[in-house]
């Protein structure tokens, strides 16, 4: 396995054009050699074609199953309840999040996939408010899930770390988008068809 | 209850001096280091003590450890293990986290603050420079003195000559800062808080109610601080020159100073003063700091977004902001350049002292992502346009109906010349270090 990165590569990081489709392989480890920065916790994983993100794939406790459709239930009943919850997300500038739970032979595993536009550390930190606010947290449920984890940031940080599995390939129809930009357009163009309209 | 006669004052006061001088030091054993806290230990007050005198004083002494100070004066590995990883490396190591690359490196610093013989700072606030003369003649004769103890380098700082305080670009400083819940301050409008001590003291719960664990021994940690030193000169002749290219007019120029630090240079915020600069409001502290973003301004028609002061306190719009306040301190150097005099090769600058209970989460989060993210706030390819690390490349834009200005080509109008990371114990634990520490293994270090 080759750790050289593809000169294309490195100009569309570079130029992070949208306008053009973008195919990209990401090398082993979820970082460019090339362009790596350094982050407080450790080198920060880059913005790729998909944005900034993370897949965290870990072991859920035996016999915790359950817990996670519970836990989901009660978020549900939690924003139904009180619909401005939803904005506790807002500075995590997210696309996507995904929780997914995997089994596999006679264990279960859990992903919890989620693609942003602020870094990884930064999105690691931002999340406590959000917990803070009263979500509950399913993580609890899964091995390896520091005891400590509301004092303790490092070891939070490490836990995402160690349970990161990044991408290694990527496609994007709108590469390196982010949230705010694509509301921003859509918005652009709901303002514009009233413009049009009333010049009818 | 916040235990006033045991921590620094410098955490909690600011005090009314004109002149100061911070001067690093290095011990070649244990002894020398403790020799010389146990003589200056009586100098060193505490908040109470300070509170209680201050209208007499006529000097203040801090003092505060590198992890390799903490080191010499005996504390055992084990124990430096349970500081915060940032502290135990050091300002030097985590250039990379903080965006001290190309001039900023460590390895260009001047005042040998770079080197692992550094092991603490004396800092001295006088209230003129008879006073600083004197403690400074005290202090070598103290040094002389001691063997094994050396200056490694000092910094004569100066506040400028205005009624107010101001930094060498001309901007009013020292209007927003974090008042501690406890120690009797008032915040002005729009500061924030009070915010709980643990946010800025170890030993105290911090805004979510959380102790954090203190590192070993707690008598040594408990009621301290850590403080991020920086040494950042600023290049005002080509400040000026700057502010000349882009604004046609002397208002044209003030304005772009006011939009590249989001306050007028009087320190009126551009929040409340968008047009036109209004020195009323700047010095009235009730009003200048009473502002937010996200309703006010969310896309930075007056205040642009990459502004100095909305980037190193986004207040509203921020998540988690009172975990990431700052207490400011320090002071400026080097001689004024009068207005309109060329750049005369002097360096001048502030030499920054920054308090917080985590370096990781206050100073280094600062750094990292709210300096020197390059898209921070989406703002594409800009850093903080006066402290980031500008290498040329990027850009600072201006939001304007109907089109935005974009500046292109930022030059660095600042560069680090020196900082180090340091532990600000409290009273006891200084007492404590003077006198005994923990056995010590090697007196000698390498
Ligand atoms: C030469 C370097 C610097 C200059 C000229 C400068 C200048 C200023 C000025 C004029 C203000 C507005 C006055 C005020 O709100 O009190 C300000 C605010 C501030 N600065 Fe700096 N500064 C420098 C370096 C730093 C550094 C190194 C840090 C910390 C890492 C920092 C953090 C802050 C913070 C937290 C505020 C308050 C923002 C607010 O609460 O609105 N500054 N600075």
């Amino acid at each position: 396995m080759t750790s050289k990165t593809s000169e294309v590569v490195l100009e569309q990081l570079k130029k992070q054009d949208w306008a053009q489709p973008v195919f990209m392989t990401i090398p082993k480890g979820g970082t460019f050699p090339e362009i790596v920065e350094e982050g407080r916790y450790g080198p920060i994983f880059p913005k790729t074609a998909c944005c900034y993100g993370f897949s965290i794939f870990a072991k859920v406790k035996p016999g915790k199953e359950e817990a996670f459709y519970e836990h989901a239930q009660n978020v549900q009943k939690q924003f139904d309840e009180n619909p401005t919850m939803i904005e506790a997300f807002e500075p995590l500038k997210l696309h996507y999040l995904r929780w997914v739970l995997i089994p596999w032979k006679n264990e279960m595993f859990f992903m919890y996939q989620a693609v942003f536009d602020t870094d990884f550390d930064k999105y690691i930190e931002d999340i406590m408010p959000v917990f803070a606010s009263g979500l509950e947290v399913s993580f609890v449920n899964l091995e390896g899930w520091p005891e400590d984890w509301r004092t303790n940031i490092p070891a939070q940080n490490k836990f995402f770390r160690e349970h990161h599995c990044p991408a290694f390939m990527e496609y994007a129809s709108y590469p390196f988008v982010s949230a705010d930009e694509v509301r921003k357009a859509l918005k652009l163009k709901a303002a514009f068809s009233t413009v049009l309209d009333q010049m009818q | 209850m916040l235990e006033l006669d045991d921590i620094q004052h410098i955490v909690l006061t600011r005090v009314p001096s004109l002149t100061g001088r911070y001067e690093f030091l290095s011990f070649r054993h244990a002894a020398a280091g403790r020799e010389w806290l146990k003589a200056l230990s009586d100098t060193v007050r505490s908040t109470a003590a300070v509170r209680a005198s201050n209208d007499k004083d006529r000097r203040w002494v801090t003092v505060a450890f590198t992890c390799n100070g903490l080191r010499t004066l005996g504390v055992d590995e084990a124990s430096l293990g349970t500081f915060p990883a940032e502290f135990v490396q050091g300002m030097a190591a985590r250039a990379a986290t903080l965006g001290d690359m190309g001039a900023n490196h460590p390895d260009n610093w001047i005042d040998k603050t770079n080197s692992p013989d550094l092991h603490a700072i004396a800092i001295l606030f006088a209230r003129d420079a008879a006073e600083r003369q004197r403690c400074q003649t005290e202090h070598e004769k103290l040094i002389a003195q001691i063997e094994g103890a050396e200056v490694l380098s000092a910094l004569d700082v100066e506040a400028l000559p205005f009624d107010y305080p101001r930094d060498h670009f001309g901007y009013r400083d020292r209007i927003s800062q974090p008042v501690i819940e406890g120690s009797d301050e008032v915040p002005t409008p729009g500061s924030g808080g009070p915010f709980k001590p643990g946010e800025f003291i170890l030993g105290y719960p911090d805004d979510d109610g959380v102790q954090h664990p203190l590192p070993q021994p707690e008598i040594l940690s408990r009621h301290g601080s850590f403080i991020a030193y920086r040494r950042l000169e600023e290049h005002v002749g080509r400040f000026r020159d700057f502010l000349r290219e882009h604004g046609e007019t002397p208002e044209g120029q003030e304005l772009v100073a006011a939009k590249l630090m989001g306050r007028w240079r009087s320190g009126a915020p551009l929040i409340l003063a968008p047009e036109k600069d209004d020195s009323a409001l700047a010095a009235d502290p009730q009003r200048n700091n009473d502002f937010n973003y996200k309703r006010e301004d969310p896309l930075g028609y007056a205040m642009p977004l990459g502004a100095h002061i909305r980037r190193m306190n986004p207040r509203d719009t921020a998540p988690g902001m009172n975990h990431r306040r700052m207490i400011r301190r320090g002071s400026t150097y080097g001689p004024l350049l009068p207005e309109g005099a060329p750049d005369d090769g002097m360096e001048r600058g502030l030499a920054a002292l920054v308090i917080c209970a985590s370096l990781i989460r206050q100073f280094e989060f600062a750094q990292n992502v709210w300096i020197n993210d390059r898209n921070f706030h989406e703002l594409g390819n800009e850093r903080d346009p006066i402290i980031g690390n500008q290498d040329g490349t990027l850009e600072f834009k201006i939001p304007k109906r109907p089109i935005r200005k974009k500046i292109t080509g930022l030059p660095a109008f600042t560069t680090v010349r020196g900082g180090a990371y340091f532990f600000l114990p409290g009273i006891r634990a200084l007492k404590w270090l003077a006198t005994n520490g923990t056995p010590q293994v090697d007196e000698t270090i390498g």
